[in-house]
């Protein structure tokens, strides 16, 4: 029978390596954010250049996902309290299907643009690789810092970044 | 014994490797996840409820363990 | 008396089963539940009650407790010399934490079982690591338990409990999930179970063949005789898939075989259909045979033939064939003030058990039944669940 103590240690290598497996996290980014038209729940088209010259966040979200749930209302707050100073929130929502999408907004409603991506294409072309995303673009349409996940109290960072870009 | 010496050493390894730079593109992305998020894909929708069921099983039969699973869900933050 | 022991060495598992369901990205919803269950079959009545609820501290830490009492009545196929009537009841009471870091859960727990006969309690940790963009769960989990073994040498109503061993457990527990297809998710467990000191059930007694004039039944009565190490592995490989409508197919393959010679088979598929936002329902078919303990007899041929005896029928060798149905209804799909969704869960199975080597001494012997010749022993189970679960 293996010693308690060999053991304990071999459980407790195996927990600090499988900790320390790399994961993606939030941080600056560069480079054009790809434009894109999709259609909003009304069906009318809509896309990121009708904002061109505002400082922009796509937020990727999806009915099923908690932490998108968690976020909606005070990524709406965030988007009334700034829009007057040139700052609009893009919700892209993943989805496959509208309905779940409807009854979610209509039980729940939001005052920023949602538009919806069942193809995934923009999410594709954003590179998103988690649930939820925050893309914050510049006024010159350049992603400046994306942001995965959320936690209580990532609207801080996402004020933060927000006037610093308006201020540009 | 040996298994559990086997199992916990292979687990190390393996975690080793991971952490040192082989990178694999998940191949179902986050936004893709929507039938795996659903609670039906759960593998313990009710915990207490198949904890129970293991329990009147492991009372009734000579085996016992390796129930249970984790994982799977929206894959979120 | 002789289900509670057993009852009380499977909540062991039971307890390690707590931390089963983790997913290391969010930590999951508030929940809390209220449960009965209800199992009748060869001679015995078990009622459980239970509470549990869990809730998160902040985002990265949630405590969970629950509460657990069973009771069993009955007259059970192997009392053979005491009173034929048992009743008793076990407490198990357990809490939880867990703890959220990155991708990494972090668990710990504590459960107590407490009967008149038979005390129990197990500490268990466990990690749970999401690796591959999410797509892989590693989980690592141990437990210990202490057990304090008893026997009640008075009556049911008047108990005399002399304590007659104690037996430490561990179990070492590995498993992978891994998300194949956005349909798909699979994953393999594997658990390795010590037990070290008093293992037999003192109230179960093997039987040896005597001639008629010693004994008019045929045979005499003996106390088993266990080995004093006991090591298990087993292995669970499983499958959810999404079908192509709102369903899912799970099947699973269990695998265990341990240092007393059984090995046992598990085979089981589920059928989950949903109904919009209201209605969950679900089938199960499950099958499980094993062999029996390399030192079981139904019947030995005179005393003290063997090292080791036992004739306790979770070692016989048996099969047994479940059907099972649960519907969920949530009478809150929206959720009501503070409350996310309500539902109530009602959950029945019926298991057929046939022992192959296992014979019904109860019911039938002599005149029309020589030893070893008596029907072997089978019966009919009925499980029944309800409860009420609030997320909030």
């Amino acid at each position: 029978m293996l010693s308690t103590r060999v053991l304990l240690k071999r459980c407790a290598m195996a927990a600090i390596v499988v900790a320390s497996t790399a994961f993606a996290a939030s941080g600056d980014a560069s480079g054009p954010a790809p434009a894109f038209t999709l259609t909003t729940l009304a069906g009318q088209p809509s896309g990121l250049s009708a904002y061109k010259g505002q400082v922009v966040m796509v937020n990727f979200w999806a009915t099923w996902c908690g932490p998108c749930q968690q976020e909606m209302p005070l990524l709406d707050q965030m988007y009334k309290k700034y829009k007057p100073a040139g700052f609009t929130l893009i919700g892209v929502n993943v989805d496959k299907e509208a309905p779940p999408v409807k009854q979610l907004l209509e039980r729940k409603p939001v005052s920023f643009p949602v538009l919806l991506d069942p193809a995934n294409q923009v999410s594709k072309a954003y590179h998103v690789d988690e649930m939820p995303s925050s893309v914050i673009i510049d006024r010159k349409g350049q992603i400046r810092y994306i942001h995965r996940g959320y936690k209580p109290g990532d609207e801080n960072d996402y004020q933060d970044r927000i006037r610093q870009l308006i201020r540009e | 014994m040996r298994c559990a010496n086997l199992l916990l050493t292979g687990t190390a390894l393996g975690a080793l490797l991971l952490s040192s730079g082989c990178s694999i593109q998940p191949w179902v992305k986050p936004y893709e996840r929507d039938r795996l998020a659903d609670p039906i894909m759960a593998w313990d929708r009710d915990a207490i409820s198949n904890a129970y069921l293991d329990h009147i099983r492991e009372s009734r039969e000579g085996s016992r363990g390796a129930t249970g699973g984790a994982g799977g869900g929206c894959g979120c933050n | 008396m002789t289900h509670k022991h057993i009852f009380a060495r499977a909540a062991v598992i039971a307890a390690l089963l707590l931390v089963r369901s983790t997913s290391a990205d969010v930590l999951p919803d508030n929940r809390a539940d209220v449960f009965y269950s209800k199992y009748s079959g060869g001679g015995m009545d078990i009622t459980g009650y239970s509470a549990t609820a869990r809730a998160k501290i902040t985002e990265n830490f949630a405590v969970e407790a629950n509460y657990f009492i069973d009771k069993v009545s009955g007259a059970s196929i192997d009392v053979l010399s005491q009173a034929s009537v048992i009743k008793d009841e076990r407490k198990q009471k357990s809490g939880t934490i867990e703890y959220l870091r990155d991708k990494t859960t972090y668990t710990a727990s504590y459960t107590s079982s407490v009967e008149r006969d038979y005390i129990s309690n197990t500490a268990a940790i466990s990690l749970s690591q999401d690796m591959f963009g999410d797509l892989t769960t590693v989980t690592l989990g141990f437990a210990n338990t202490q057990n304090k073994v008893g026997e009640n040498n008075g009556t049911a109503n008047d108990p005399n409990v002399a304590w007659v061993g104690h037996a430490l457990t561990r179990a070492y527990s590995g498993g992978v999930s891994q998300i194949i297809t956005k349909n798909f998710i699979a994953g393999v467990n594997l658990q390795v179970i010590t037990d070290a000191g008093y293992l037999a059930n003192p109230y179960r007694s093997i039987r040896y063949l005597v001639p008629v004039d010693v004994n008019p039944k045929g045979y005499a009565l003996g106390n088993q005789v266990y080995p004093d190490t006991h090591t298990s592995t087993a292995v669970q490989v499983q499958g959810k898939y999404y079908l192509p409508y709102r369903a899912a197919v799970t099947a699973l393959y269990r695998y265990y075989t341990d240092t007393w010679g059984v090995r046992g088979n598990t085979y089981e598929l589920d059928y989950t259909h949903p109904i919009r936002n209201r209605w969950i329902f679900e089938g199960r078919v499950r099958y499980y045979k094993q062999n029996a303990a390399n030192f079981y007899s139904d019947l030995f041929p005179f005393a003290d033939s063997q090292n080791f005896t036992a004739r306790d029928q979770n070692l016989a060798a048996l099969d047994n064939t479940t059907i099972g149905a649960k519907v969920t209804y949530a009478f809150l799909p929206d959720g009501w003030r503070f409350f996310k969704r309500g539902t109530v869960t009602l959950d029945v199975s019926r298991i057929r058990f046939n022992y192959l080597d296992f014979r019904n001494i109860k019911d039938y012997g002599l005149p029309q039944y020589t030893p070893g010749a008596e029907p072997l022993y089978n019966f009919n189970a009925n499980v029944f669940q309800a409860f009420v679960s609030m997320y909030f």
